[in-house]
């Protein structure tokens, strides 16, 4: 069975890197920050997204696409041409390496909206882009977009994650934040769409955890208009995310206060203003509470941000040095990169540390 | 005399060894079964008018009495049974129609029992509620469409009236007149002590309990029993109901016999007279009619007040359901055709409707699937039987579940479906003060509140068992569940996989 078909828990590894002055990085260091966790995974998935990586494309969206044969990719590119201007397309550089087998083709395309399909669907650009996401991976048989942001881009595959780093030549591009993600499904995902980031515009999850809440969740956001096709809890944490923070205009903060909800105990225990701020949020959006252990770091245009459960069931751990922040699944894995790191920090459950870049870098 | 053609399904059998002829048993019994004999100094018993009520049993201190099934039998037929002949022979001596009471008795298929609930194992940990907190707290009510903020970035809060639950369950609509002051007050208490609600049913409210306003739900049925201005704004939501499980199609019933003096104050109808609600509200033929009278109560109630509008589970329950959820209604409640009654005809309660596991999904998909599933919240009842019952209905989509039987159980019923006789001899469904008496509120609100913190103690453990520590991560939670011996278009309408997928 391919993924998709049938839920797939997963333990996981994350780690995370960021200069929060915007300055680029190759993605050399957040191989080595993954690989020191190898343990975490066992070979069957692993992935990045690099954000800043397509400086001289960063007004159009990169779309990374899995395709099983030339058919579906034909069939894609027709989409793609019908509705978006391509101003490129490629082949994503990869290097033969012994450990990554079975690779499907992979492209991108940097593309802009055809400004008459635009105005004709009357949405939003992003809504735009996402239900063409949306169509393609639905109803186009073996194609698969997996990246659709602009100036940032995931890479992933069926693999050890230090593997699938090289497999991408990730030390080849650079970029002002990284994330990374290493795989211990517990069933063989047959594709490589099942693979961690997870990722919708800008916005990327890596996710170490099995919700509980899943299908609740699943049901609440495909009446919204999304499409759960990989039945991933890092899927539907995508979604809500993007539900939560582009559709309904909450910030990152509240949106937390949403996914790990504060107790109704803790809640009690808050002056009033707050408090009548979190038991409207759970009122609201009780289909997008997310319960049972997860780790996850979300990459975005201008930051990171990590989250535990609201009982922290997994670990994960923040660092920094100078302009740099790290977030792991364990120490050791900002020790490799970052021998002297300081504020070593366990974010409690439910509490987002969220990372912005400094005002006014670009 | 006639010949009696009907043969008591059950015998009265007392051990004569242990009667001590105290004569419990008989100034216990309304039905008039017991009595004594004094030449032959000896209890005797008339098993033709047992209801099968076990109070005598209960209630006999040397447990001199049970009841047992008589093996009295007419020639088998698996055709013409004994109930089938029993009720042609009851229509040719009465031309009357044939009454029953409480929740269809029938075998046919109880879905719950055929529902298994998840677990976790080794993936992800289960949680234990004695050492993590597990929540159960509910809110009920439309939700706002959009997010709207300040200038300075604070959410508004746009929320439509809710209301709020410390456990998904409420008791369900059971009238002053169909159950007893005392039964009311039972209930009245323990929805207030638990912060749950319960519902004044059809027929008004007894002015006694207007206190109990915050934990009650006022019901405007189509006979409007009881209905004024003041009793709107008293209760915390005002349900509208359209049909009832038991007995869709039709309206209520409330023999004469229990309209006493009390009972035709708070109904606001004459003394002895018989209460049949109308089968339609004469102002709702259609749905926009509903709407009307949606808006019609909530400007009624200055808009505070969230407005349910109930339901009998039937045929096409989803579509019905889905003009409701744009009605302007913030809660629909479904009642599935197990749901109990004071009083129904026979054929209608054990004929008509659908079950409530059906009806639940069904209505939950086509809501999602239009895009209004937060337009309303979704109650069912008809039958919740236990915990289980409940964990099942809020994974299949409800927010919260009604519980009337179940309750009335607590209270001592022992379900002889007698109570359109009106002779309770538990005290709950009769209005004569000999037999009401015998239900202690203190008692009776204790018991409730007893039942419903044991049901809530084990929802928080299977919701535990499963990862889930909070309510709302269960509702709608369909992978929880697997269904067993359903069949491919059984599991289609509910919505869950076979268990072993």
């Amino acid at each position: 069975m391919l993924e998709g078909q049938f839920r797939n828990p997963s333990g996981c590894a994350v780690a995370a890197m960021i200069s929060t002055k915007g300055r680029t990085f190759s993605g050399e260091d957040i191989i080595k920050s993954i690989a020191v966790m190898h343990d975490r995974s066992n070979g069957l998935g692993g992935g990045f997204a690099g954000y800043g990586i397509y400086p001289e494309y960063k007004d159009y969206y990169a779309f990374h696409v899995f395709y099983t044969d030339s058919i579906a990719k034909k069939q894609c590119e027709e989409f793609i041409e019908t509705y978006y201007d391509i101003v490129n397309l490629s082949k994503v550089p990869t290097r033969q390496i012994k450990e990554i087998t079975d690779a499907p083709l992979i492209w991108r395309y940097f593309v802009t909206p055809l400004k008459t399909k635009l105005d004709a669907a009357q949405l939003s650009e992003e809504e735009y882009v996402i239900r063409s996401v949306f169509k393609i991976n639905t109803q186009i048989d073996g194609a698969y977009i997996f990246s659709s942001g602009k100036n940032m881009g995931v890479f992933k595959a069926v693999g050890f994650p230090e593997d699938v780093g090289r497999f991408y030549m990730l030390e080849n591009y650079e970029g002002y934040s990284f994330t990374a993600h290493g795989r211990y499904p517990t069933n063989t995902p047959g594709w490589w769409g099942g693979a961690h980031p997870f990722s919708l515009l800008d916005l990327s999850v890596v996710h170490n955890g099995e919700i509980s809440s899943y299908d609740a969740n699943r049901r609440a956001m495909e009446m919204y208009g999304y499409k759960c096709t990989l039945q991933t809890d890092t899927e539907v944490i995508t979604y809500i995310l993007d539900y939560l923070t582009r559709r309904k205009g909450l910030t990152l903060e509240e949106s937390a206060g949403v996914i790990a909800a504060p107790f109704w105990e803790t809640i009690a225990r808050m002056p009033k203003d707050q408090r009548d701020k979190e038991t409207y949020l759970r009122n609201v959006f009780s289909s997008q509470l997310i319960t049972g252990p997860f780790s996850i770091i979300v990459g975005f245009k201008d930051g990171l941000m990590a989250l535990n459960d609201r009982l922290k069931l997994r670990s994960m751990v923040i660092a920094e040095k100078d302009d740099m922040k790290f977030i792991a699944s364990e120490e050791s894995a900002i020790r490799r990169i970052c021998k002297d790191a300081t504020n070593v920090y366990y974010p409690k459950g439910g509490e987002p540390v969220i990372i912005r870049l400094e005002k006014g870098v670009q | 005399m006639a010949i009696n053609f009907i043969e008591p399904l059950y015998e009265v059998v007392r051990n004569q060894d242990r009667c001590i002829k105290c004569r419990v048993c008989e100034n216990q019994c309304s039905n008039e079964v017991h009595r004594y004999d004094s030449d032959l100094k000896v209890m005797l018993s008339d098993e033709t008018k047992c209801v099968n009520c076990h109070r005598c049993v209960a209630l006999c201190p040397t447990k001199a009495l049970k009841i047992v099934k008589s093996d009295n039998c007419f020639k088998e037929n698996a055709n013409w049974t004994q109930a089938n002949m029993t009720s042609i022979y009851k229509q040719a001596d009465t031309a009357g129609v044939l009454l029953s009471s409480m929740g269809n008795p029938e075998p046919l298929p109880v879905y719950w029992d055929k529902i298994l609930i998840n677990a976790s194992q080794v993936t992800n940990p289960p949680i234990d509620p004695l050492r993590e907190p597990m929540e159960t707290r509910t809110f009920l009510g439309a939700k706002p469409k959009d997010i709207v903020k300040d200038k300075s970035g604070n959410i508004v809060n746009n929320l439509p009236p809710q209301l709020e639950l410390s456990t998904p369950i409420m008791f369900s609509a059971m009238s002053y007149g169909s159950i007893s002051y005392n039964a009311h007050e039972s209930l009245a208490r323990a929805a207030t002590e638990l912060g749950i609600l319960y519902n004044t049913g059809e027929g008004g409210l007894h002015e006694d309990f207007y206190k109990y306003g915050p934990n009650t739900i006022v019901q405007v049925a189509s006979g409007r029993f009881g209905v004024n201005k003041d009793f709107l704004n008293t209760g915390a939501a005002i349900e509208i109901k359209m049909g009832q499980g038991a007995k869709p199609g039709i309206g209520g019933h409330l023999p004469g016999q229990k309209v006493t003096a009390d009972v035709s104050k708070t109904r606001m109808i004459p003394e002895g007279s018989d209460a049949i609600s109308p089968a339609p509200h004469h102002d709702i033929y259609s749905i926009e009619d509903l709407r009307q009278l949606v808006y019609s109560l909530k400007e009624a109630s200055d808009y505070k007040k969230p407005v349910i509008v109930k339901i009998a589970a039937v045929h096409n329950v989803a579509v019905i359901a889905s003009g409701i959820a744009r009605s302007g209604a913030d809660i629909i409640a479904i009642d599935g055709f197990r749901g109990g009654t004071g009083a129904a005809p026979t054929r209608i309660r054990d004929n008509v409707g659908i079950p409530i596991e059906l009806a639940l999904a069904t209505v939950d998909k086509r809501l999602r699937d239009e895009g209004i599933r937060d337009n309303v919240s979704l109650v069912v009842g008809g039958s919740i039987r236990s915990s289980a019952d409940v964990v099942k209905a809020i994974a299949l989509g409800a927010d919260a579940c009604y519980i009337a039987t179940g309750a009335l159980l607590a209270l001592g019923c022992h379900l002889c479906r007698s109570c359109h006789l009106g002779r309770c001899n538990w005290g709950i469904a009769t209005q004569r003060p000999d037999l009401t008496k015998r239900l202690n509120p203190d008692v009776g609100s204790q018991r409730l509140v007893n039942l419903i913190e044991a049901w809530t103690h084990e929802i928080k453990e299977m919701m535990g068992g499963m990862g889930i520590n909070s309510i709302e991560a269960l509702r709608g939670n369909r992978l929880m569940l697997r269904g067993v011996g359903l069949t491919e278009k059984e599991l289609e309408i509910l919505g869950i996989k076979h268990a072993g997928e």
